[in-house]
Formats: C-alpha cells, structure tokens, sequence
C-alpha cells in the first residue's frame, strides 16, 4: 500500500503536475488550466492507487470483527489516522475522521449545545460566541444556530477595507463572556492569513475555548496545531489531493473526551442499556457509525504526498505564483483585487473584480479558454456585502500550477475585457 | 472568444441597454428573488388590472444572462393577458429545460429565442430564470390578491 512518491531535489512543477493524470485533459480544445484549487483540488495517481489497492485487497468494515480483513482495515484506518496526526503535530486519538470540515465545526457546535448547565462547554443567555466577518458559511452558520438554540450571542471581528481584520476592538469583542472564539486561518475569498497568535492570546485570556478554520492552510502549509496554541482544528481532505466524504477534526485530548457527543450510534458507545449509554472517549466517541474508511486511507497517502513534495516548498511555489498574479492584475487597467494586494501575511486564493463585467460572464468566457477559476460569493456572502460585490472571481493555485498557467490567465483577462467592451 | 453560441448579440444588446427597467409606482405586489448560488438578486414589481399585465418594474443585480432575460421578459408579458403571459413563461421555461434540444417558436418567445444556446449551459440556467421566476411570483400573489379582494 506504500505510495510510489516523487523525488525531487528541487520544486519540479512538471514531475508534479506527471503524478495528475486529469491534468493533461483538455477544454473547449484547448490545455486545461485548473485555477478553481480552493474550491477542490485534483488528486495524484498515488492517493487514487491507495485507495484502489486498500478496497481492492484489504477492505472490510472496522472495528467490528475478528477475521483477517476486518483486521487488515482497522490497521489501515487507524495508521490513517496515525498519519493525519503527525501531518498535524498531533496525537492520534485527537484525530476525529469526519465528512468534511463543516461537519467538525457542526459537531463542536452541538457538542457544546448538548453540553448542560455546569458543563465547561455550556452556552446559555449571556455567553458570548465570536467568529469573523471573513468565515467561511461553514464557520458562521453552524455558530449562528449554536446561538440560536442557547440563547448565547454572535459577535464577529469586522474586516479593513483592505481585507485585513480590524482587531481595534478585539478586547470589547473577545471578552469574559466569550465561550468560544471561531475563525479562519486562510480565507478562502479574500486570502488572507489571520494572526493566530494575536488572536489565541486574547482568547487564553478571557478563558475562550478556540477553533480554527485550516480548511485553506492545512493544504498548502506546515502545520503543527500545537505551536498554533489553538483548541480545535479542522481541515477537509478534497481540498488536499484526497477525496471528496473525509475530513478531520483535531482537538484537545482532554476536551474530546469530556464534551458530549454530537450523533449518537454505533462504535461511539461504551455500554448500552436500554435505560441509557455511557460514551466511548474520543475519537471514538465522535466517530458513531461505520466511518468513511477507504477515503482515510487515501487522505493519509495525500498526506504522504503532500510531505514527500514538501510543505515548505509547496508554500513557496505558491507564494511565487500568487505574487505573479497580484503583479499581473494590478498592471491591468479596470481590473482590482479584493483582499490583500501583497504576497505578506496571504495564502493563493486571489479574488478579484473586472470592471463593468459581471463574475459569471468572466468566468464563462474564461472557462471557454479553458481557464477554470470559481465564481460567486464562495460561500462568503458577507464578505462580498461588506466590499459591495454580489460575487468574485477567483483564481486560486497549487502545488501543480506553473507561471505559464498564471500568464494564461492574465492573458484570458484581458480577453474577456476586449470581449464585454466591444 | 468562441461562446458566441451562449452570448448572443440580442442577448448583448438587452444586457447593455435593458428595457423597462428601474421601480416603477403604481404597483400590487412587490418580490425580491435571489439565486443562491451566484448571489444574483432582482426586486421586481408587478402592476395587474382587468386580468391584463399593465406593467412590470425590476431593479436587478447579474450576470449578462440573468439581466438580459429579464429585459426580454418585461417585453413579452406587458400589455399581455396574464393567461397568455403565464403561457409564454411556460414556453420559455420548457425552452430553458431542453438542453439544447428544443426549436424555439419567434413567433411566441420573440427575442427570447436567443436564450436556446443558455439550456445547454445547466449552471447558467437558473441565471436565464431568475427575473420569470419573479415576474411569476409577484402576479400569482397579485392575482391571488385580487381574486380575494372580489369574493
């Protein structure tokens, strides 16, 4: 089941871009150019392998039996989980396996509103849950209906005008009746990185429980969520290289085991009288159900992958080709970007507006180039409100994308404003 | 550029000069409409008496497809029996449905023939529709009103 990975010396953009086998496809005729990374990200042969050589000579359910399979599965569920941990700085059982990243920040959210009165995790009338103007809907509504349901109150960090948070209030926002602190790491409209540091420092010091939104870092960066101090984090496995049904929640070993589950059900359970049950610790006591087992074997070879490449250099590939698109839009006319304009403190996502021609149609026509970016209000409506916008475009790269492709692009921007100015 | 097949020059032509559009008084019923997916939105007013479309208003925010259908719908069912009209948004829905596999009648949806080339683009559908689906809506509810206000 060991993936073949790649050996390079240096960042070698056309070996990577060898291991995808989509990426040689075409579009409309023309050489597909896949810019629409934040969205999903195209997969390698070696997670696809691992996957199809896990189901095809080990598969079985988990935890469950005592035969061969049943064993050689849980092996490979569990030394999934082992390695999703590592690619954390983290112990294994502080890994629960998920369906996506909104179901972590959904589950900590009922978690805390099953929690009852006593309870470190209890929200009721009074408690105070802050999140960002910049979240992602994954990572404001599940907190809007926590509020809801326990009477507690939503207050957000208000974003610059230049896509920044404004922290000038972040002592009256983040403050003793705060219970959790909500927020993304890398937005996924604007691309700005969040000061973790500032902002985990202020919550230890009212007592906030935090939670970070790594569904935009965890793929394109090293992270350790011990050194980033925080109590939970989560990321989705199909913006990584792996497939689509799998993503992770990390928390505190000592939090995990004393909230209260989520979805009741198989394999989270202790002992079951028809009177009542006692809970399994986690991560078992978040995982009811037959988990998602083939999928967390291939998010664990993309974390092989990911690491074989190189996180460091990864960042630094992107790094190199966002600053190439942030140059190249802003020696356009008419066209502007929304969210830092500048490589500092920002991850590859780069929205941006062209003047007088509506998202949609730009990225039609850049569609009919072959260019595939995303467009809308990327599950961000806030964002688009608070810089009066109804949508974005937005380009996004990653470990395979090339300087050719952002050129492709910049040339497709130009094409799309000579067509919708004739 | 190639997609001359979805950006027909009527639909150009009604995107950059839109007919019957900004809020208009008198009005029934007032609807405002979004499509979630993109964030497209329109607010549109629908004015009905003698079971004729007297008019139809809208202040919209979209995409080329979105605004330009619903210029081209404010063509077609003002100064139309509602019955007539509500065929019509049949019509241009069955056409919208077909993914490109419908002739489309001029004689009946006029310039919204130009839209045949939209049905073969499912995402750019729901754009096509946003501006009918509201026009529907507010003279249902205006029909409706009326219809309560007799009995």
């Amino acid at each position: 089941m060991t993936a073949v990975l790649p050996d390079l010396a240096s960042y070698d953009v056309d070996a990577v871009r060898a291991d995808f086998p989509i990426l040689v496809r075409e579009v409309f005729g023309l050489p597909l150019v896949y810019l629409d990374n934040a969205s999903s990200s195209q997969k390698p042969r070696q997670v696809l392998d691992a996957e199809r050589s896990f189901v095809e000579q080990h598969y079985s359910n988990v935890h469950r039996g005592v035969h061969t399979l049943s064993q050689e599965a849980t092996d490979a569920y569990e030394s999934a989980r082992s390695t999703v941990a590592a690619f954390l700085g983290a112990r294994h059982e502080e890994v629960v396996f998920t369906k996506n990243a909104t179901e972590a920040y959904n589950l900590v959210a009922h978690s805390f509103g099953n929690a009852p009165v006593g309870s470190p995790f209890h929200l009721g009338p009074g408690d105070e849950v802050c999140v960002t103007e910049m979240e992602h809907h994954s990572n404001l509504v599940p907190w809007q209906m926590l509020c809801e349901r326990t009477g507690a109150t939503l207050r957000w960090l208000p974003l610059t005008d230049d896509g920044r948070l404004d922290l000038t209030d972040l002592d009256t926002l983040v403050n003793e009746r705060t219970r959790i602190l909500a927020f993304v790491h890398i937005s996924n409209i604007l691309g700005t990185a969040n000061p973790v540091d500032v902002l985990v420092a202020r919550a230890r010091e009212v007592g906030a429980f935090t939670l970070l939104d790594g569904a935009q870092s965890a793929p394109h960066q090293s992270v350790d969520v011990t050194a980033l101090g925080v109590d939970f984090f989560a990321l989705t496995g199909h913006k990584m290289l792996a497939p689509s049904g799998i993503g992770v929640l990390w928390g505190r070993k000592e939090l995990l085991d004393a909230m209260p589950p989520f979805m009741g059900g198989g394999s989270m359970i202790e002992v079951v009288q028809m009177s009542g049950s006692t809970y399994a610790p986690a991560p078992e006591r978040f995982e009811a159900g037959t988990p998602v087992i083939s999928q967390a074997v291939a998010l664990a070879a993309a974390c092989d992958y990911l690491q074989a490449v190189g996180l460091d250099r990864i960042a630094a590939h992107e790094q190199a080709l966002t600053a190439q698109l942030l140059d190249g839009i802003g020696a356009l006319e008419g066209v502007r970007v929304i969210g830092p304009d500048t490589i500092e403190m920002r991850g590859a996502a780069v929205s941006f507006a062209i003047d007088d021609v509506h998202p949609h149609d730009v990225g039609q026509s850049l569609d009919e180039l072959g260019i595939a970016v995303r467009v809308g209000h990327h599950c961000a409506f806030p964002v688009c409100r608070r810089y009066g916008v109804a949508a974005t475009t937005r380009a996004s790269s990653y470990l395979y994308n090339t300087a050719a492709e952002i050129d492709v692009l910049l040339e497709g921007i130009v094409t799309v404003q000579r067509f919708w100015r004739r | 550029m190639s997609n001359e097949s979805l950006y027909q020059e009527i639909i150009l032509d009604h995107y950059r000069n839109p007919h019957h559009s900004g809020l208009r008084d008198p009005y029934d019923v007032e609807v405002h409409h979004v499509n979630p997916t993109c964030g497209d939105e329109v607010t549109l007013r629908v004015q009905v008496a003698g079971g004729v479309v007297q008019d139809v208003s809208y202040d919209g925010q979209g995409c080329s497809i979105s605004q330009a259908s619903t210029s081209v719908m404010t063509d077609l069912v003002i100064g139309r029996g509602v019955d007539e009209a509500m065929q019509t948004s049949e019509a241009f829905l069955a056409l919208m449905q077909s993914r490109g596999q419908l002739e489309p009648d001029e004689d009946v949806l006029e310039d919204g023939i130009a839209f045949a080339g939209v049905s073969r683009y499912p995402a750019r559908v729901k754009c096509a529709l946003l501006g009918w689906m509201a026009w529907k809506d507010a003279t249902a509810q205006a029909v409706a009103a009326s219809a309560g206000g007799a009995s």
